[in-house]
């Protein structure tokens, strides 16, 4: 099989600018990044599908080749184009949302991790027990014991 | 035609044409919920009348359309569905989880309050994913599984950002952005497995690979496996998973929970004893084993969030599972069989469980939790027959899973199978801790020793997410959990239980499913010579 250089160059190029856009935290650059890569990849299928020759309908012949392309690497380039359209649409969506939700593009940090990693720089790692107040009864009913029928904490 | 020839396609089948139905019926939930239910129910017949008969007459191979051979020594031309052992043991497991998750939901939907929701694209996307993951299940060729994944991953992200909230939204953006790559990765790998040797069927390249050099081989599976790992969670591929699943509604996140990573280890297993039988990268895939569970669990440990916490104990039960892959034997291989069942179930039913924290109490996290061991017996006891289940405690089916895994360890005998042997019995014991802080947390100390005891979210998040806080006292739907939620769970525990009751002939099934895993020559000869 013969590889040509230039499509493969492209393939790098096109999935290593896909990366570095994937990479960035704004919404529509991580699609842009998504897409190219999605193209990169379609154009990879297409390369090693083989050679070009005639196209693989009955009777029908193209540059008096000797031999049929390969359908099936077609075929698949269309259903993976027609899968990322699918996404777009719906990261576009999800985007605009966002915006209108936060109005910035930019994703952020997850709260609760956050609130996680903080929780290490902490010297008293148990502050979420309280101070027990030894004279307290904590069985006997209190304002929170709203549960009907369970009156009484214990 | 055989009988099992006919029913191979339904469990794809029925699920779709259900969801195209609930989306005609849109405008009465009613009826959705009942195509819905009626058409798992009948995937989960169908299943369970294929392992049957699988079980009995050994692998079915389905050319869909009719696609036969093109010429003797080749393979099929069209698309091909495979069930054998492994892959009906996952469609029975899957379609029960299915069945039950969606009756919790609409047993949630009834008691929340339907006319506060977007339900009516709850149940289409619902259908659509299970058609998916049945897709991804049944696949015969590669270039299918990439489809079953993107069909399950595309009604994954709607169901994820279902409700359009801040924080859903924020977690959706993530989860899509890391399934993409995941999914060009797999595409990346199709093409060069497709340049290697001219196919896509799976049977028809595990031959012809043989012909290929050893180190092409390998590339090609490393491919596959970064691909598969996303999808499964395997440490340091795992992260996403905990920020992403902890902000969907309950039945959701209980649902991908339970099937979506286990989809991933499902294509692991055909990729590293299918295609790849060489074993080149198995210690790769120990030492991912060994780092996913004790990261995982270490994560586990840190956690306020009760739906967090068991987010990364999910990430961290996945290692048993490749550990189990990785050994190779066939001790090794039944004994992640039989886990990727148990698991199935347990973590499904514990995230219900959550579910049913948040209606009595109102909230999920720690720091507003206390006192439910008193305020609801009931619920102490859905949640502590799970928990010990993922813990590891004799007699429970985690306990057979990881004896198995643990006796495969010792069988395979070189240092690193020692390492993990270690490393599982220190996640089990770290797991236990984990679930007991839960325990003496939420249900055994008084609720107004939890620091935000009196606080509690506004609704019980069914599908709307909403951040804003009340005091628990004003909450006037608390402390009524709904039959609807209650059954389901409880039928799951039951199955949970059933994985311990018929745990021989059970075992003795996924020993069998280890069989024809290791020995590839039945799914070859099922599919290249009908």
């Amino acid at each position: 099989m013969i590889t040509y250089l230039v499509p493969l160059v492209l393939i790098g190029g096109l999935t290593s600018a896909g990366v570095y856009l994937l990479l960035e935290r704004t919404l529509t650059r991580m699609l842009l990044g998504l897409l190219l890569i999605g193209n990169a990849v379609n154009l990879l299928i297409l390369n090693v599908g083989g050679p070009s020759g005639n196209p693989p309908v009955y009777g029908r012949s193209s540059n008096g080749a000797q031999t049929d392309a390969d359908p099936l690497a077609q075929g698949m380039i269309l259903t993976a184009i027609v899968i990322s359209m699918g996404i777009a649409a719906f990261v576009l969506a999800l985007a605009y949302r966002s915006y209108q939700l936060t109005t910035v593009e930019e994703v952020s940090n997850d709260p609760e991790d956050t609130r996680v990693a903080e929780r290490a720089d902490d010297d008293d790692l148990d502050r979420d027990i309280p101070d027990v107040v030894p004279a307290r009864d904590t069985d006997a009913p209190d304002e929170l014991d709203a549960l009907p029928g369970a009156e009484g904490s214990r | 035609m055989s009988l099992a020839t006919v029913l191979t396609p339904l469990p794809v089948l029925i699920p779709t044409i259900a969801a195209a139905a609930t989306l005609v019926a849109g405008r009465s939930p009613r009826l959705q919920q009942l195509i819905s239910l009626t058409s798992l129910t009948a995937v989960v017949a169908v299943c369970a009348a294929l392992l049957y008969l699988v079980d009995r007459d050994g692998t079915v191979a389905v050319q869909v359309g009719g696609w036969g051979q093109s010429e003797p020594g080749m393979g099929p031309l069209g698309i091909t569905l495979v069930a054998d052992r492994l892959s009906v043991l996952m469609l029975v497991v899957s379609s029960i989880v299915l069945l039950a998750v969606v009756f919790y939901a609409i047993g949630q939907g009834i008691s929340d309050g339907d006319e506060r929701q977007p339900v009516s694209i709850f149940q289409p996307t619902y259908l659509i994913l299970s058609a998916g993951v049945c897709t991804a299940f049944l696949a015969g060729d590669l270039f299918n599984l990439f489809v079953g994944f993107e069909v399950l991953l595309a009604a994954s992200f709607v169901l994820l950002t279902i409700g359009g909230s801040a924080e859903r939204v924020r977690a959706g953006i993530a989860y899509v952005m890391v399934s993409m790559v995941s999914s060009l990765i797999f595409l990346i790998g199709i093409a060069l497995v497709y340049a290697t040797t001219g196919t896509l069927n799976m049977a028809e390249v595990a031959v012809r690979l043989a012909d290929v050099p050893d180190g092409t081989r390998t590339a090609l599976f490393a491919v596959l496996l970064v691909a598969f790992g996303i999808k499964a969670a395997v440490f340091p591929l795992s992260t996403w998973l905990p920020d992403s699943y902890p902000t969907a509604p309950a039945p959701v996140t209980a649902v991908f929970a339970g099937l979506l990573t286990k989809v991933g280890v499902y294509a692991i297993i055909r990729a590293h004893s299918l295609l790849f039988p060489n074993g080149r990268l198995d210690n790769v895939l120990m030492v991912a084993a060994l780092l996913t569970m004790l990261v995982g669990i270490l994560g586990a440990i840190a956690q306020n969030d009760i739906k967090r916490l068991l987010s990364f104990t999910l990430v961290s039960h996945i290692g048993y599972m490749i550990f189990g892959i990785a050994l190779g034997n066939h001790l090794g291989m039944s004994g992640a069989v039989y886990y990727v069942a148990h698991h199935i179930v347990v973590q499904t039913t514990l995230f219900l469980v959550v579910g049913l924290i948040e209606r009595q109490a109102g909230a999920s996290t720690l720091q507003r939790l206390g006192g439910l061991a008193a305020a609801s017996p009931l619920l102490a006891f859905v949640f502590v027959i799970p928990a010990l289940n993922l813990g590891g405690i004799p007699p429970f089916s985690g306990f057979i899973g990881k004896v198995a895994l643990v006796e495969a360890g010792a069988q395979s005998g070189s240092s690193l199978a020692w390492v993990l042997v270690g490393g599982s019995v220190t996640t089990s014991l770290l797991t236990l801790y984990a679930v007991t802080r839960v325990w003496t947390k939420a249900f055994w100390r008084a609720r107004a020793d939890a620091p935000e005891g009196a606080l509690s979210n506004t609704v019980p998040a069914a599908l709307i997410d909403d951040d804003d806080d009340i005091a628990f006292a004003d909450r006037s739907d608390v402390g009524r959990m709904p039959v609807g939620m209650l059954l389901p769970t409880g039928a799951l525990i039951a199955v949970g239980l059933a994985l311990t009751v018929f745990a021989g002939p059970i075992y003795g099934y996924s020993e069998r499913a280890a069989d024809e895993i290791l020995d590839r020559n039945q799914y070859i000869s099922a599919v290249l010579a009908p």
